[in-house]
């Protein structure tokens, strides 16, 4: 043993650390340039149904999110009976104002976008997959009155049989 | 001037800011792509189009009902979802001209040239009770049926599936086999309110 050490008197080399910032780094852009911010806490319940025919959407930056389900909490505005939300942006909206906050909230989306953007503009109706129709109908009902005509089926990947 | 060495920048902390900011994007960044089934709502009622009768004729048309209790019926029949594609598909190829499917007309398409296109249209109905999930199911096993017959076409004319043709020619299958859904106001009974 002691001969061992009596030759190794040698400092341990120090490790380049310079390569390893580089990797962080590219790791670092990687990340950055894939994430989207998640603009708006989710207040109900989205679990969606699965498709084998879906899409992905040309334009994160040209999609607008509707959320239907089930409220999370006790505290959410629902619409009668009283079972499911509608969020749009942070909130979910009162029944008796839903058509009055949907012509607002297609308004906003629109103008936020540059002029030759507003006609691709897509409203992604992210709809839990327990929702009955009559609640989607409506909304649907709303965007069609208020010209967004763009709209997409939020769906999940389903494998084919 | 005397030749100093320049000394080693130290690059610890340097690394340490960049993982900082690495598990902070790690954290925050949500991969989930936005993915789904576009649709085009029809543009919104004028006083032109408010009573304007579209005349149908009833072999153009496959009538689709789902009720709220998630079942479908074509044309009067019951099926099960498994049963629906294979309905669509027949009815938008029409591959026999039988008298009882669509009509075909005969266009001039660039990139196909003459081609029997069909002039059915699927009709949606569902009820207000409806689940989501069988009405996407419903969307999806039509757009399964149209997507196989673009492929089919595609394969015929251009020797290459739908998804590797380029825009152009995609257009010219897209004409060939346009998707035509209908979708009639929805209806309501049974359920009242929600169960």
């Amino acid at each position: 043993m002691s001969r061992f050490r009596k030759e190794g008197k040698k400092e341990t080399p120090e490790l380049n650390m310079g390569s390893m910032s580089d990797i962080i780094f590219m790791f670092l852009f990687f990340f950055m340039v894939i994430t989207t911010m998640r603009e708006a806490t989710l207040k109900v319940r989205f679990s969606p149904p699965k498709a084998t025919e879906i899409q992905k959407l040309e334009k994160k930056s040209l999609v607008a999110n509707i959320y239907i389900g089930a409220p999370l909490s006790k505290n959410e505005n629902t619409l009668p009976p009283g079972e499911v939300s509608v969020q749009l942006n942070d909130q979910t909206i009162k029944s008796e104002e839903l058509v009055k906050e949907v012509q607002s909230f297609i308004g906003t989306e629109k103008e936020s976008r540059d002029a030759q953007d507003r006609d691709r503009l897509t409203f992604s109706l992210k709809v839990d997959q327990n929702v009955q129709m009559r609640y989607v109908n409506t909304i649907k009902q709303e965007l069609r009155k208020n010209n967004a005509l763009k709209i997409n089926y939020a769906a999940g990947k389903k494998n084919t049989d | 001037m005397s030749k100093r060495k320049t000394p080693g920048l130290n690059t610890g902390a340097m690394s340490d800011i960049s993982f900082l900011l690495l598990t902070f994007f790690l954290l925050t960044s949500s991969i989930n792509t936005e993915q789904g089934i576009p649709r085009k709502l029809p543009p919104p009622k004028t006083e032109d189009t408010k009573d304007k009768k579209v005349d149908i004729n009833k072999r153009n048309v496959l009538n689709v009902l789902v009720n709220f209790r998630d079942e479908i019926s074509v044309n009067g029949e019951v099926i099960m979802i498994g049963d629906l594609k294979a309905k669509a598909k027949e009815f938008f190829a029409n591959p026999t001209n039988d008298p009882s499917l669509p009509e075909k007309q005969s266009k001039a398409i660039d990139g196909i040239g003459d081609f029997a296109v069909s002039k059915g249209v699927v009709s949606l109905t569902n009820d207000q009770g409806t689940s989501y999930n069988m009405y996407v199911q419903v969307q999806n096993e039509l757009q399964r049926a149209v997507n196989e017959l673009r492929d089919e076409t595609a394969l015929e004319y251009f020797g290459k599936k739908y998804e590797g043709l380029d825009s152009a020619a995609q257009r010219a299958v897209t004409l060939a086999i346009p998707m035509s859904i209908s979708e009639a106001p929805p209806i309501d009974y049974g359920s009242n309110g929600a169960q």
